[in-house]
C-alpha cells in the first residue's frame, strides 16, 4: 500500500508525477466539455468522433515520414487525429441530415469505417521503416511510459482551452440542450452550437488519445457528467462537479496504476470512474438508489398509518400484518388490534382530519390548494390557522366522529 | 404587400381578357407571411400559405392532425427550413425582428429531467438580451421574476423542472416568453393537457398581452373553445383553408372544408358561430 501512498503524493518518480497531473488535469477537461455531450444526449458520437481519429494519426505519420521528418511528432499527429475526427463528425451530420439513416446508424457507420481505416494504415505504417512506427498503437489503448513534459503541457493548454471556451459560451449550449427549437426561434444556429459542442469534445479526445487511447476517452468525456447528475439539479454546477469527478478519476487511476508494475493507467482510470459513478447511483440523496427506495417505503409506511387508522375510527379490525406492526410501533395499538391512549387521539384527529378535507374541498373549489389533497399531507400543511377554524365552524360542533 | 396610393397599378389580364384582381391593401400586420411552404420530401406538409396576424388581437390557428399547424409555426420562426415563403415582422424580415417574437413551444418536446429551475428556464428568455459573457442585470432579474408571478408561479422559482405538473411546466413556458417582452407571441399547443386552472390562468395571461397590443398566435386543438377565447381563426390543411374574424369564419362550412369527413355534423352545428346566429 506504500506504494500507493507514494503514488498520491506524487513521490513515486518524474514519470508517474508527472502522469498523475496530466491525468487529473485531462479528467477535469474530459468531464467539463462532456457534461454538454451528455445533456444534449449524444454520447455515442463522440465515441464515433474518437475511432475516427486513428486514420488521421496513420495519415499524418506517413505524411511526416515522407517528408523526412519524425513520424513521432505530437502535435502533428495530433493535428492529423483532429482532422479525420472533424470529417467523420461532419460525415454523421450530413448522413442524418440528407438520408433517411438515423443517428445511430450514421454513428456505426463512421466509428466501424473510419476505425476500420486506421487499422489498415497502422498495418501500412509496420511494414515501412522498421523501429519507428513504435508508439503509434498507444494511441489505441493510450500509453504512459513515454510521456514528456511536452505532453503533459499539451494537455494543460488545450484542457483549459476547453474548459474555458465551455464555461464561456455555457448559456447557448444549455439553451439548445434543453429547447433546441426554442433556441431556434430565438436566432441562434442550433447547428453551430451543435458542431462547437462537439468541437469540444473532439479537442479534448485529441489531447488525450496519447495517455487514454481513442476507445476509453468516450468514458472520461460522459461518466464524470452522468455522475455529476447524481448529486446536482443545476446544469451550471453540473459543469464543475464533472470536471472534479473526472479530476479525481485521473489523478487517483493513474496513482493506482503507478503503484504496480502491470496496471494500464488508462484502463484504471476509467474503472475509478465507474466505482464513483457506481457509488452516486447507490447512494446518492434525492436520484439515487437507495434514496428511491427509502422514500418509497416511507410513502408505503403513511399509507398503511392512515388505513389503519380509518379502519379502526370506523371499528373495523386491522387485517394486514405490516399495517399493526406500524401502529404497535408507534404505541398506537396493543399487541390484539386495541388502540391505546395515544392511538385513541391519533384516530380522532385522522377522523376530524378527514372532515376537514372535505369542507376544504368545496370551499376552495378553484383554487390548486386542494389539488394537493392526497390524504397523506397534514392539513396543517397545506391550510393556514383561521382556514381550519373556518372549516370547523362549518363542520359544527364536536361530535362522535368515526363510527357508521 | 406594397400600399396602391402611389400609381395605380397596370391591368394584369390574360389574352381572352380574364383579369387579375388587385389585391386590397392590407394594413400592416404584426405577422404576415406569403407563400410559406415546408416540405421535407416533394410532399409539402405546408403549401404555399399567406396568412396575416394583427396586433391586438389572438388568433387561433386550427386544422386536424397533420395539417401542418405546428410546422408552419416553426418555418415562420425559421426552426425547420422553408422551402419559399417570405415572413414580415412589422414589416421588418424576420432576422432583424428576432427580439419582438417569443414562442412557445410545444410541452412535450424538451425533456424535463433536464437539470435546470424553474427560474434558470425562465431566465432562458433573457439570454439575447443578457450577451455572453455578462452576468444577469437586477432589472432583467426582476423581470423573470414577475413573469413569473404573472403566471402564478413565484413560489416556485427555484424547483426543479421535473418536479412540476403538466400544468405548471406549461405556464413555465409561458413565463418564459413573457420575459422576452415582445411584440408577437407564437404558441404550440397552450392548452393541450392542462388542467382546468392553469387553462384559465394562461387565457387571462393572453388576454392581457392582447389588451396591451400585442398580437397572440396560438395553435389551438379545442374547437369548443375557440369562441371563447380567439379573436380570430386561420383555418388550415396544408393549404390555408379560410382567415378572418371568428364570427364570420368560424362557420360549419369553413370546418367542413378544413376537417373533412373527420367531423361529424352535429357536431358543425353546435360549434360554428354562424348557426348560432
Amino acid at each position: 500500500m506504500s506504494s500507493l501512498s507514494d503514488a498520491l503524493l506524487l513521490q513515486a518518480g518524474y514519470n508517474a508525477a508527472l502522469v498523475a497531473l496530466g491525468a487529473a488535469l485531462l479528467g477535469f477537461a474530459a468531464g467539463a466539455s462532456g457534461t454538454f455531450l451528455f445533456l444534449r444526449k449524444r454520447a455515442l458520437v463522440s465515441d464515433a468522433v474518437a475511432h475516427a481519429t486513428l486514420p488521421g494519426i496513420g495519415v499524418a505519420f506517413i505524411l511526416m515520414v515522407g517528408l523526412g521528418g519524425d513520424g513521432r511528432n505530437l502535435i502533428g499527429l495530433l493535428l492529423g487525429s483532429a482532422a479525420t475526427a472533424w470529417i467523420g463528425l461532419l460525415a454523421i451530420e450530413w448522413m442524418v441530415k440528407r438520408t433517411r439513416l438515423s443517428e445511430d446508424a450514421a454513428i456505426g457507420a463512421v466509428l466501424g469505417v473510419f476505425f476500420g481505416v486506421g487499422v489498415v494504415l497502422l498495418t501500412v505504417i509496420q511494414t515501412m521503416g522498421a523501429g519507428r512506427q513504435a508508439g503509434i498503437e498507444g494511441f489505441l489503448l493510450g500509453s504512459t511510459a513515454g510521456m514528456l513534459f511536452e505532453d503533459a503541457v499539451v494537455i494543460a493548454v488545450g484542457g483549459a482551452l476547453a474548459v474555458g471556451a465551455t464555461w464561456l459560451m455555457r448559456r447557448p449550449m444549455t439553451l439548445v440542450a434543453f429547447d433546441a427549437d426554442y433556441a431556434a426561434a430565438m436566432g441562434y444556429d442550433v447547428r453551430r452550437i451543435d458542431l462547437l459542442i462537439m468541437g469540444l469534445v473532439m479537442a479534448v479526445t485529441v489531447i488525450g488519445l496519447k495517455l487514454v487511447g481513442l476507445i476509453l476517452i468516450v468514458a472520461m468525456l460522459i461518466i464524470p457528467a452522468v455522475t455529476a447528475r447524481f448529486w446536482t439539479e443545476r446544469s451550471d454546477a453540473l459543469i464543475w462537479i464533472a470536471g472534479a469527478l473526472g479530476a479525481t478519476s485521473g489523478y487517483v487511476g493513474a496513482a493506482l496504476s503507478a503503484s504496480a508494475p502491470a496496471l494500464p493507467t488508462g484502463p484504471i482510470i476509467v474503472l475509478v470512474a465507474a466505482c464513483v459513478f457506481a457509488f452516486s447511483l447507490l447512494f446518492a440523496p434525492g436520484r439515487g438508489v437507495a434514496a428511491a427506495l427509502l422514500r418509497h417505503r416511507r410513502f408505503q409506511a403513511r399509507v398503511h398509518r392512515r388505513q389503519g387508522l380509518l379502519a379502526l375510527a370506523a371499528q373495523h379490525p386491522i387485517r394486514e400484518a405490516y399495517t399493526l406492526r406500524l401502529l404497535r410501533r408507534e404505541g398506537l395499538v396493543r399487541a390484539d388490534g386495541v388502540p391505546t391512549e395515544t392511538g385513541r387521539a391519533q384516530i380522532a384527529k385522522i377522523a376530524r382530519d378527514e372532515r376537514r378535507w372535505d369542507i376544504a374541498r368545496e370551499v376552495h373549489q378553484d383554487t390548486g390548494l386542494t389539488g394537493r389533497y392526497d390524504g397523506l399531507t397534514p392539513i396543517e400543511d397545506v391550510f393556514t390557522a383561521d382556514e381550519i377554524a373556518e372549516f370547523d365552524r362549518r363542520l359544527g360542533p364536536p361530535a362522535a366522529v368515526g363510527g357508521a | 404587400m406594397t400600399t396602391s396610393t402611389l400609381a395605380p397599378a397596370p391591368k394584369i389580364a390574360t389574352e381572352d381578357g380574364f383579369r387579375v384582381a388587385a389585391e386590397a391593401p392590407t394594413p400592416e400586420a404584426a405577422l404576415s407571411i406569403r407563400g410559406v411552404t415546408v416540405s421535407y420530401s416533394d410532399k409539402p406538409a405546408v403549401f404555399s400559405v399567406d396568412a396575416s396576424f394583427p396586433a391586438g388581437e389572438m388568433t387561433a390557428i386550427i386544422g386536424p392532425n397533420g395539417a401542418g399547424k405546428s410546422t408552419l409555426l416553426k418555418a415562420v420562426l425559421g426552426v425547420i427550413p422553408r422551402l419559399s415563403g417570405e415572413v414580415l415582422i412589422h414589416g421588418e424580415p424576420i432576422e432583424r425582428a428576432r427580439g419582438r417574437i417569443a414562442y412557445v413551444p410545444q410541452r412535450s418536446s424538451v425533456d424535463w429531467d433536464f437539470p435546470t429551475t424553474v427560474m434558470d428556464v425562465v431566465q432562458m428568455g433573457l439570454h439575447r438580451e443578457v450577451g455572453l459573457f455578462s452576468r444577469l442585470s437586477g432589472a432583467l432579474r426582476d423581470r423573470a421574476r414577475d413573469s413569473l408571478d404573472a403566471v402564478g408561479m413565484a413560489d416556485f422559482a427555484d424547483r426543479q423542472i421535473g418536479r412540476l405538473s403538466g400544468g405548471q411546466q406549461q405556464r413555465v413556458f409561458l413565463a418564459r416568453a413573457l420575459a422576452q417582452n415582445a411584440d408577437l407571441y407564437l404558441l404550440d399547443e397552450p392548452f393541450a393537457g392542462v388542467d382546468a386552472a392553469t387553462e384559465r390562468a394562461i387565457v387571462d395571461v393572453l388576454m392581457r398581452l392582447k389588451a396591451a397590443g400585442k398580437a397572440v398566435v396560438a395553435v389551438h386543438h379545442d374547437l369548443a373553445t375557440v369562441d371563447a377565447y380567439f379573436d380570430r381563426v386561420f383555418m388550415i390543411n396544408v393549404r390555408r383553408i379560410a382567415e378572418g374574424p371568428v364570427e364570420t369564419t368560424f362557420t360549419a362550412q369553413n370546418l367542413q372544408a378544413a376537417y373533412g369527413g373527420r367531423l361529424a355534423a352535429p357536431h358543425l352545428d353546435d360549434l360554428a358561430v354562424a348557426n348560432a346566429l
